[in-house]
């Protein structure tokens, strides 16, 4: 099974902070990671590899230095890494994004499966992985908790709905967005980890794929940013303090208004 | 297509290094300079700039674009399940209707399914002028491909301005594939619609970067606008029982009804006793509950409050919640009306998946818990005293 496992190199979350002087996002020394969702497209892409063979390629549209995020995909257990970099990709909103690394995927050629997280924890917008399967033109599932039985030629799955999930059947090649519930992804083994150091990374600029210049980076976007602002910050709370029983009695007189 | 600082215009006074949320602007010798490898031409610097020194310039070279003028009205995807009409629908038909005022249109409706008929009333007195119904037994429940393709037939031939659908497991994947076909814009999870009074043009606010930015969208020269809105965003407005509309009944050829994907079971958990995206009171644990079983005390609250249950990463990482419980951003995003966390100490992680909720109660020990500063309400205590004691007044009250 030859599976192509989609991902992004983002911001650490966890360590964006804003300046409470100036309200602005502080991102001196923010490191960047691959989207955390990534995590488990790739711990099941290689799982899929182990268990039925085949090849498993990660992509990743960003600048140079996502070549690390790649490298670590690698160190994982992936076989092989291709960035998708170039200065006419920048500022490429999903639609473009979706277009860019869907020629990639094409150029690639032969394959089974793709796999992306179900969002980037950047953007959340959950709209690339559909968008390379529309391109495509080829079946998804998304919000996949669980792969129950793979077969030659199709897959059964368990897609993860709001009250439950359901169960579904999909010839391949598809495109499977994944949740966390999916699989715990491993720690990167000492031979991964220096399998990785000497890999290769593969990169693509727009000369190397097959695309409309009109359809991509910030030309390419029917969506633009227009303004970029900091929330209001919540307003400050209110403390109650007293014995457990007099903070239960402010408390319900707080809330009984919300509460029936 | 570049981005390019007017030297001549620039004195260095750093606001567009402040503004920058890539940090791809550095000051050298007194001018912006800026870092094309991080730079992702996002456009944030360019209001910033009071010199107006900085240009972003496109290229002219567009794909030609469609007759805007031709599209007109704002449509909503009715969403389905199990054939029952979701209330994100009747949420987003309210917003849909603030925004035809502005544009003196209508708002229409999209329903697709099986057996719908008894509902549409309900879609006319929540603001619908029109409703497009498709209905078949082979699209009774959503699949990508079939309410992809007929929903791109539909917008291909009416040709709404505007698309408006919810930010669930079905829209997101749904109008994300039906964005690409027909090459619109497209911008998730919107927390506030509005049109340019001067340009007539959908404003999409949504947060980004966890929450710690707004953006501002636009897509002006695509159509239609489309837009999707978490559940409980927006406000339904109060059926009108005198409303009336037009039904316009579609059919299409069975290879448009057709699905690679086939949809063999839907599994309903019953072990959550109410939906947490549903509910408008959640009552949430975290590592502070110390164990599986003190959730018991979470659930005997949540039950007198007709609440539901959730919980930290934390807690389900230790195995003491099931995922499905799991609030934040590797877990579900909420918006209820109350929700009370106890014993959450309020990771940024946590803090996405809920602070839209309208009220925040949080229960912790450590009067230095991040939960704190986005809490509405905060007791600094041992949730194993205040949980009990809140469970009691709050039965105590409402039976009376």
């Amino acid at each position: 099974m030859n599976i192509i496992v989609c991902i992004k190199q983002v911001p650490e979350t966890t360590e964006v902070k804003i300046n409470p002087e100036t309200n602005t996002l502080i991102r001196e020394g923010v490191k960047s990671i691959i989207n955390p969702f990534d995590m488990y497209a790739i711990e099941e892409g290689v799982r899929l590899k182990e268990k039925f063979g085949g090849k498993t390629t990660v992509i990743t549209m960003g600048p140079p230095q996502a070549e690390i995020a790649l490298k670590e995909a690698i160190s994982m257990g992936i076989d092989e890494g291709i960035l998708i970099c170039d200065k006419a990709f920048a500022g490429s909103d999903t639609w473009a994004t979706s277009y860019t690394l869907s020629s990639a995927i094409k150029k690639i050629g032969q394959f089974d499966l793709i796999l992306c997280g179900k969002q980037a924890s950047d953007g959340d917008t959950a709209q690339v992985g559909p968008g390379i399967s529309a391109h495509l033109d080829i079946p998804q599932v998304t919000y996949v908790k669980k792969i129950e039985e793979v077969r030659s030629n199709s897959l059964r799955v368990e897609r993860m709905m709001e009250e439950g999930y359901e169960i579904i059947e999909t010839p391949l090649p598809a495109l499977l967005t994944v949740v966390k519930e999916i699989n715990e992804p491993r720690i990167p083994s000492l031979k991964g980890m220096l399998r990785a150091r000497s890999a290769k990374i593969i990169t693509w600029t727009q000369k190397e794929l097959d695309l409309e210049v009109t359809a991509i980076g910030l030309s390419g976007s029917p969506t633009q940013v227009v303004k970029i602002f900091t929330p209001p910050p919540r307003i400050g709370g209110q403390m109650l303090t007293g014995e457990p029983r007099e903070i239960a009695e402010k408390l319900v007189d707080l809330l009984k208004q919300e509460v029936t | 297509m570049s981005i390019q600082i007017i030297l001549e215009k620039c004195t260095g006074c750093a606001l567009c290094v402040k503004a920058c949320p890539f940090d791809a602007i550095r000051i050298m010798d007194k001018k912006a300079v800026i870092d094309l490898n991080k730079c992702n031409l996002c456009g944030a610097c360019v209001p910033a700039c009071k010199l107006k020194a900085i240009l972003i310039e496109k290229s002219e070279s567009r794909i030609e674009k469609p007759d805007l003028k031709n599209y007109k009205g704002i449509w909503v995807f009715i969403e389905q399940k199990n054939s029952l009409i979701q209330s994100v629908s009747y949420e987003l038909l309210g917003k849909a209707r603030d925004l035809a005022k502005k544009l003196s249109c209508e708002v229409s409706g999209v329903l697709i399914g099986n057996g719908l008929d008894d509902q549409l009333d309900e879609l006319f007195w929540r603001g619908a002028d029109n409703i497009y119904l498709v209905q078949a037994p082979e699209i009774t429940h959503f699949q990508d491909e079939p309410y992809t393709n007929i929903l791109v037939k539909l917008i291909q031939e009416y040709k709404p301005e505007i698309v408006l659908c919810g930010a669930t497991a079905i829209g997101r994947s749904l109008i994300s594939r039906v964005a690409v076909k027909i090459k619109a814009g497209l911008t998730a999870d919107c927390t506030g619609l509005d049109i340019d009074p001067d340009k007539k043009i959908l404003l999409q606010t949504r947060p980004a970067f966890g929450g710690n930015i707004m953006a501002t969208i636009i897509s002006p020269n695509f159509r239609p606008q489309m837009a999707t809105v978490r559940h409980k965003v927006m406000q339904p407005l109060e059926p009108d029982k005198k409303r009336k509309g037009k039904v316009i009944r579609e059919s299409f050829d069975s290879p448009v009804y057709a699905s690679r994907t086939k949809l063999l079971d839907i599994v309903e958990e019953i072990e959550s006793l109410v939906n947490l995206a549903e509910a408008d009171i959640i009552v949430s644990g975290g590592r502070g509950m110390g164990g599986p079983d003190n959730f018991k005390l979470l659930e005997e609250f949540a039950h007198v409050l007709g609440a539901a249950v959730g919980a930290s990463r934390a807690a389900v990482d230790s195995g003491w919640m099931p995922y499905s419980h799991q609030v934040g951003q590797t877990g579900r995003t909420v918006a209820p009306k109350i929700y009370i966390a106890c014993g959450i100490s309020g990771q940024i992680q946590h803090l996405v998946g809920m602070q839209s909720a309208k009220i925040i109660v949080a229960i912790n020990k450590d009067p230095d818990a991040p939960i704190f500063k986005v809490a509405t309400y905060g007791i600094v205590a041992d949730l194993f005293q205040i949980v009990p004691a809140l469970t009691k007044k709050f039965q105590e009250r409402l039976k009376k």
